[in-house]
Formats: structure tokens, C-alpha cells, sequence
């Protein structure tokens, strides 16, 4: 069998030209939908020191934060930490931020964050803020834009899980929070087979055009299922909102089986405007309740957390004629409101079909009573009376819809993993493209909004898999962006995201940029232990608590030595950076502190504490590279032990130091 | 004086009233790290940052180098220049209202020792800045090196490019001097008729 080997070497040969023809034939084949990589790369290339078009706000999911990017580079430009500590900055760490994590349970440093939605001006991104859910621990955050920064956290009571939430009316009136679990309300022990006697659910209505002032206007008792997602009425069906639910078959246990069972749940119509003049008619109690309200003053730059002790509460059937249930197939996920007002699209996840239901049609029949029933009071609506259409055939697995405000509906497809793009009114598929991998969310820029921005789309995806250079077991997550201006949709771009991009809101660049705080001004400043100059620094002792005020400027501390801390001690650095020029912050850390850093911003006050343990000598620095000299920016903690006669002082030299001079002119020492 | 002559006169002296109001002179700092440029106004009666913050970043800068901060308050220039240009102003209208050609002859040898004067106490001041270096506290010591700003035009000054100008209301001054100029033109001519038209 000589000539075997000879042989073994030609078939290897064959086989390496084959590949080479396949490699040559995928590469001829467009990789990406019908567009040419180099047109794809051109038209998401951003070249050096020139903007993006859009700010994208990608929620982390459970990283607790939000990614701030750039479209249509993908570039990242942030992360604005709102649920979560967030070392790099302090976030949380500090003692002016960390009352933002308060909760009725205490502090928590993390939660799970779904649904950023931006405030709205008649209908349309306003670009003044940017409101977050808190999934686990049920929250709303509120995020300022001229600062990138949380400023607001309101905890919502008689809540399990904050899923619907937080959707946004069309004039920034309300953000709303329908419970995802219900639960007893009040919550209380009691078996948890009692689900259908003692579960409630609730959607909460939140006041969200004040900044510092956002509270829970009214809650109302809705039966016992779970809810989902929401989205407020427009144009004609102005003054409505309309949430998705879920197992409508009240299951506690095992819900993947039990909760699909009924051919259709619900999506429940609110006339809002009816039930904001009911509840202030007097149909409200004030019900006992503990939740915290969180809120940063502007000017003192401090954040406080307060208890608040009861909540507007009433039973959805105490406002008749202003709630109703549309029965929608199966386990709907969103409930999207094309830029008009006229249609409602539920994406069924179960479901065959995407049913759309008319808001003009469900008025028609709400007046003409087509019920087929009544639930805990409210009245269900005949599915056949409220529909507009059904999208025959799209997908499988409809999660969510947006618009291009052209005529056409996006739907995401998590089981067929794919983007639906469909004409309204007609109800036929235009166009689908895959997606890499099971898309939740998508993301026009307005495109849930009455002016969206149709030129592009983000697929937010839950599965990577082999898309990107692997990472171990956990892989890098995923957004896709894909053109939508024209009639085919085209895939762009992938770009990994930090944390899961659960939702994400876009807006023009435009509209936020130039309306950036750049640094603090010191003169404004009113944060209890600020200094306005390195003459009012100082160093104090209260029993165990010892406060420096300290300055940071290019490139010192002051003061830098500090003698005089006993172990035990609770030392407060109350750090004033006194720059007063943008992109200047001073950073702060010492070592062996259990607890964090600052990130000082020019002009801001922050305060670390640090609960030395031993006593020597501790070396502090500058932990954010300010300047040339942002090395020698640095200093030194003594610690003594407790009882010891070393005095208090702090200090930094006036100029130079001579070698032989410093040794003897240490500070005196009595051991 | 021809009448021509004292209107053009009438309007320098307006023109340079507005150095009341518009800044003098214009300094613009720009470096790899501010593209966006730090500058600095030359006013009657101060010195000013261009953006409110501006004056405090360079006086931050020049510490690195041991420069002297800027402060307005210790400039004595500036509490007399006001006074100075009033005095201008003043003198310019009176000359208009009186047309004696002598007596405009006077007020520009006045004008131009003046602007003579502030140009040479303007370098001046640079010179000192740039020259008085606390050697004990800068950081950045270079040897030979100063950092005297250009009298006019630019200059590279470390990581720093220099740039020196007339602004809105030196302009306006350097309009006025022309029109003066024109005015003594206008007045020469009249005084010495060309024959043909004497004839």
C-alpha cells in the first residue's frame, strides 16, 4: 500500500480547493442582507472628532445602568450608573450619593434595569430626561440629560417586580408602573396558594413632570395577573394607556406551563384622564404604606432619602367606564401605539398571529357594550369588536413593535429571531431580516413616540453565540443596527453592549448636546462642607468622626499630610475640587479603605468616609489622570493608636522643601 | 480746517468712545488639550476671560510655569486708562468744534504719543509677565525659556500657540487713527491750494 499515502495527498488537496471555492463563494455572497460591507462600513463610519447623529440610551439590564452610545457608530460613550454602585465614579460609595440606593429595605446596590423612556413634549423626545425601571426592587429613576447623572429615585409600593413600567405620557404628565408579580396588598403572610383570594395587582400613576417632586399620584387595584409592558395613547387616543398581562390564569406555581393556558389574556384599556378626575373626586384612600423617595438638590449636590407613609389606593372598578380588557392572544408582551393613536399592536409571544386592535373601533364598542364578561368589575370587550387586523403568518415569538411613522410597523421576533417589517391597515409583510441572535426589544429612534426618526433600527438581542470573538461562558451582548430608510431593511452593524440591552430609547443628538452642564459652578455651590478657596480648608474632630475639608486643584491636595487619626476613627474627606473648567475632575482613594473612590467633577463636594483599622501611615492620591503632575498628586493619612497624643493637623507645604530641612522640621512626635 | 475734516474728526472721536464698551485687545490661547482655545480681553478696565471661566484657567496654567497670577485689581494701567481715553475723546470733539487746523496738528502728535505709550506699556506688561518666573515654585522650568506674549501675531509658547490682536474696539481705535489721518490730509490740502485752482 505504498501509493496510499500519495493518494491521502491529493484527496487533501481536493479538499482544501473545494474549501477554497466555498470561502470564495461566501465571500461573494453579501453577508449582510443585500448591502455591500464597504457601503455598510461607510454608512456607519464616524470619523475622528466628528459626532454620532443619535444619543442611544441602552438600558444594562441587569447590570442595573444604562449605556449611553453613539449612532450609528455603536460607539460607547457612558454608562450612567442608576441602580447600581458604580465604582469608577463613586456612585453610591460617596456619602452625597449613596441616600439615591436607600430603600424601604435598606440600602440595596443593585437592581435590574428594562425600560429607559425619555420625557415627551407633545408627543415627541424632549431630551430633558430619561426615566428608568428598577425590575427587582420596584423603582423609577429619573436621569437628568444636561448632566448624564440619576437625580431621582422614587421606590413604588404594593409591587412585585416594576416590569410595566416606565412608559411615558405624551407631555411628560405620568410614567407609569405596572406590577409584574402580584402580590398581597398589602403584602403580608399569607400561604402563597391564596394567589387568587389575596394577590392583587396594581398600575401606579407617577407624577413626572416635576423635577425633585415625582410621587405616586394613584395607584389602582387591578385583578390578580401579571403585567407586562404599557405604552401611553397619542394623537386620537390621547388621555388612554394600554398594558399587556400575562397569566390571566392566576398560576403561582410553575407559569411557563400554567400561565398558557388560555387562548388569550388581556390588553387593558385606561382612560387615564377619567381616572386622574376620579381619583381627585374623592374615590381614594390613603393607604398606609413605607417606600422612599430619593432626590439630589441641585445646588448642595446631596441626595436625601425620605419615607414616605401612605399612597393614593383605590379599586379599578371604584372609576366605571374607565378601564376595560381587550382579550388578546397569548401572553402578549407589548402593547405599541402607532404614531397616529389609531392602532394598538400586541405582540402575543405565543401567539400565531400579531393582533392589532383599533382604538376608534374599541370607543365604538365600548359605547355599544360589546362585552363578553366582566373581570373584578371591569368589563372585557368582544375580541372580534376592538380588532383592526391580524398579521397573518409573521414570525414566531412577537415581542414588540415600533413605527416609522410612514406607514409601517417593526415587530421583533424572539423565536424566529428576525425583524418584521409590515404595512399598517393592510396588515401584510413588506420585508423581514434575521437577526444574530433572538432579538427582544427593538428600538427606532421615536419610533414609539408621534415623530419618530425612521432611519434607523436597533434589534437588542438576547443570544451572541458565535458572533463575536468568544469570551469564555458568558459572551459579549449584543445590539444590531440596521438601515431602515429605504424600502428593504439592511444590517449595518453589530456592536457589542455592556450588560443586556434589554429597551433602549434614541433621540437626536442634536437636541442634548449643547445643553451639557460642563463643571459646577463654586460660587453656586451650597454643599454643607464645601470650601470656596485652599484658606478655608481645615481638619476638625466630633468625638470619633473626624472631618477634613480638603481641596483638589492641578496637581495638589490640601492638605496633604494629615497627623492626628486614631484606629477607630470614622475619617469624612470632604473633597471640593476647585477647578473650574470642563473635563477637569480630580479623583480620590486611600489605601485600605473598605469602601470606594471619589470622582470629584470641578466645583462638586464629595465626601468618602474610611474607618481606618491600623495604625501607620497611609498614602492617599489622585485616582483620575488631571495633569502632568497628576503623579505627584498624593498625600499621607498618619494613624496612631487610639488614645494617642498625636495632634490633630493637616497641611501642605508652601514651596519647596528642602532635602535635609524636611526631616527635621517633621511634625513633633510624642510616643 | 474744512468742515469734512472736523466731521471725520467728530466721528474718531466716537469711534474711539466705544473702546468704553468693546474690548481693546485680544489675546487666544490654543493647545493640543484646548482645541476650543482659552483667551483673554484686553477691556479699559479690565482683563477678562472670552469664556467666563477662561482668565481663571490661564492664571491655573501659568502657575506650572510660575508666572504671576493676572489679577485686574493689581494692574494700576487699569485704573487710569479709562481716564486716559475720556481725556482723548474729549480733546477730539473739542478740536472738531474748534476746525483750527494747529490745534489738530497738536491733538494727533497727543493721539499718537499715547497709542505710542500703551503699545510700549502693553509690551511691557507682557515682558514682565513673561520674564517675572517664581523659579522656586514652577513646576515646568525650562532653561532660557520665557513666555512673553507677541505684541501682535503669534507665537508658540510650550504646548501653547500665542495669538495677539487688535479686537473689536482696538479696531474701531485703529479706524479712528485713519480717519484723523484723512482728516489731516484734507486739512493740509485746503491749506495749500494746488495754484491752478488759487488762479
Amino acid at each position: 500500500m505504498a501509493s496510499l499515502p500519495k493518494f491521502r495527498h491529493l484527496a487533501s488537496v481536493g479538499a482544501i480547493a473545494t474549501v477554497a471555492l466555498l470561502a470564495f463563494a461566501c465571500a461573494k455572497k453579501p453577508a449582510n442582507g443585500g448591502l455591500l460591507s464597504a457601503d455598510a462600513a461607510q454608512r456607519v463610519y464616524v470619523a475622528p472628532g466628528q459626532y454620532d447623529e443619535f444619543y442611544a440610551f441602552m438600558s444594562g439590564g441587569f447590570n442595573g445602568q444604562i449605556g449611553v452610545y453613539g449612532l450609528p457608530s455603536g460607539r460607547r460613550l457612558k454608562t450612567i450608573p442608576v441602580f447600581s454602585q458604580y465604582p469608577e465614579n463613586g456612585y453610591g460609595y460617596s456619602e452625597e450619593t449613596k441616600p439615591m440606593l436607600n430603600t424601604s429595605y435598606g440600602f440595596i446596590p443593585w437592581d435590574d434595569t428594562h425600560h429607559p423612556a425619555l420625557s415627551q413634549t407633545n408627543g415627541e423626545d424632549d431630551g430633558r430626561w430619561l426615566f428608568i425601571n428598577a425590575n427587582n426592587t420596584p423603582r423609577i429613576a429619573r436621569i437628568d440629560l444636561t448632566r448624564f447623572e440619576t437625580e431621582e429615585i422614587l421606590e413604588i409600593p404594593n409591587a412585585g417586580g416594576n416590569h410595566g413600567s416606565p412608559f411615558m405620557t405624551s407631555n411628560s404628565e405620568y410614567v407609569v408602573s405596572a406590577t409584574r408579580f402580584s402580590v398581597p396588598v398589602p403584602n403580608a403572610d399569607v400561604p402563597i396558594s391564596d394567589f387568587k383570594k389575596r394577590f392583587k395587582g396594581q398600575i401606579s400613576f407617577i407624577r413626572a413632570d416635576q423635577p425633585g417632586k415625582m410621587k405616586v399620584d394613584f395607584q389602582m387595584i387591578m385583578p390578580g395577573f401579571n403585567y407586562d409592558l404599557a405604552r401611553a395613547g397619542k394623537g386620537m387616543s390621547e388621555g388612554w394607556f394600554f398594558f399587556t398581562m400575562y397569566n390571566t390564569e392566576q398560576a403561582n406555581s410553575l407559569l411557563e406551563v400554567n400561565a398558557s393556558q388560555n387562548d388569550k389574556d388581556f390588553v387593558a384599556a385606561v382612560n387615564w384622564k377619567a381616572i386622574e378626575a376620579c381619583a381627585k373626586s374623592g374615590v381614594t384612600h390613603s393607604v398606609p404604606a413605607s417606600y422612599q423617595h430619593n432626590y439630589t438638590d441641585a445646588f448642595t449636590r446631596q441626595a436625601t432619602s425620605e419615607t414616605i407613609t401612605s399612597v393614593p389606593q383605590f379599586e379599578a372598578k371604584a372609576c366605571p367606564g374607565a378601564v376595560y380588557f381587550m382579550p388578546t392572544p397569548k401572553s402578549p408582551h407589548g402593547a405599541d401605539v402607532d404614531p397616529t393613536g389609531e392602532f394598538i399592536v400586541a405582540g402575543g409571544k405565543l401567539a400565531s398571529v400579531i393582533p392589532v386592535h383599533s382604538f376608534p373601533r374599541m370607543i365604538k364598542a365600548i359605547a355599544a357594550k360589546a362585552f363578553e364578561g366582566e373581570i373584578d368589575g371591569i368589563p372585557v370587550l368582544k375580541y372580534e369588536a376592538t380588532l383592526a387586523g391580524e398579521v397573518k403568518n409573521p414570525g414566531l415569538g412577537p415581542l414588540h413593535t415600533e413605527f416609522d411613522g410612514k406607514g409601517y410597523a417593526y415587530t421583533s421576533f424572539f423565536i424566529s429571531s428576525e425583524v418584521v417589517k409590515w404595512k399598517l391597515g393592510t396588515w401584510e409583510v413588506v420585508d423581514r431580516v434575521p437577526t444574530y441572535y433572538s432579538v427582544g426589544h427593538l428600538m427606532i429612534p421615536g419610533g414609539g413616540t408621534m415623530k419618530p426618526n425612521p432611519k434607523y433600527l436597533v434589534a437588542l438581542n438576547k443570544i451572541t453565540k458565535d458572533r463575536y470573538l468568544p469570551t469564555g461562558p458568558e459572551l459579549a451582548q449584543s445590539a444590531q443596527l440596521y438601515d431602515i430608510s429605504g424600502d428593504k431593511m439592511k444590517l449595518l452593524l453589530d456592536f457589542p453592549t455592556e450588560g443586556e440591552p434589554h429597551y433602549a430609547q434614541a433621540i437626536l443628538a442634536s437636541k442634548i448636546k449643547d445643553r451639557q452642564v460642563k463643571f459646577f459652578k463654586l460660587a453656586e455651590s451650597k454643599a454643607p462642607n464645601m470650601v470656596r478657596s485652599e484658606k478655608e480648608t481645615g481638619i476638625s474632630r466630633d468625638g470619633k468622626k473626624v472631618h477634613v475639608r480638603m481641596t483638589a486643584i492641578r496637581s495638589h491636595f490640601n492638605p496633604d499630610n494629615i497627623e492626628g487619626v486614631q484606629v477607630g476613627d470614622t475619617v469624612l474627606f470632604h473633597i471640593t475640587n476647585l477647578e473650574q473648567d470642563w473635563d477637569v475632575p480630580h479623583g480620590f482613594a486611600i489605601m485600605g479603605n473598605t469602601n470606594g473612590e471619589l470622582l470629584i467633577m470641578p466645583g462638586e463636594t464629595r465626601t468618602l468616609s474610611w474607618v481606618p483599622r491600623k495604625a501607620g501611615v497611609f498614602p492617599m492620591y489622585c485616582t483620575d489622570f488631571c495633569s502632568a503632575l497628576h503623579q505627584e498628586m498624593q498625600g499621607y493619612v498618619r494613624v496612631s493608636a487610639p488614645g494617642s497624643g498625636v495632634a490633630l493637623s493637616g497641611s501642605t507645604s508652601k514651596g519647596p522643601q528642602a532635602a535635609p530641612k524636611k526631616a527635621q522640621a517633621g511634625p513633633t512626635q510624642k510616643q | 480746517m474744512p468742515k469734512s475734516a472736523r466731521l471725520l474728526v467728530a466721528v474718531a472721536a466716537l469711534l474711539m468712545s466705544a473702546g468704553f464698551v468693546l474690548p481693546l485687545w485680544r489675546v487666544d490661547l490654543i493647545a493640543p488639550q484646548y482645541p476650543e482655545g482659552l483667551g483673554m480681553l484686553i477691556t479699559v478696565r479690565s482683563v477678562i476671560g472670552v469664556k467666563e471661566q477662561d482668565l481663571n484657567s490661564i492664571n491655573g496654567l501659568n502657575h506650572y510655569i510660575g508666572m504671576k497670577r493676572i489679577e485686574p485689581d493689581a494692574i494700576p494701567e487699569l485704573r487710569y486708562m479709562s481716564m486716559i481715553l475720556g481725556a482723548m475723546v474729549g480733546t477730539a470733539l473739542l478740536v472738531a468744534a474748534l476746525g483750527r487746523r494747529r490745534v489738530l496738528y497738536a491733538w494727533t502728535l497727543g493721539l499718537a504719543t499715547v497709542l505710542g505709550a500703551g503699545l510700549y506699556d502693553y509690551w511691557k506688561w507682557g515682558y514682565e509677565y513673561g520674564h517675572d518666573l517664581d523659579t522656586e515654585t514652577a513646576i515646568i522650568k525650562i532653561p532660557g525659556m520665557t513666555y512673553q506674549p507677541p505684541l501682535l501675531g503669534s507665537k508658540q509658547l510650550l504646548n501653547f500657540t500665542a495669538t495677539s490682536w487688535p479686537a473689536s474696539g482696538g479696531w474701531l481705535l485703529v479706524l479712528a487713527t485713519v480717519l484723523v489721518g484723512v482728516a489731516i490730509w484734507q486739512s493740509t490740502r485746503r491749506a495749500w491750494p494746488a495754484p491752478s485752482v488759487a488762479a
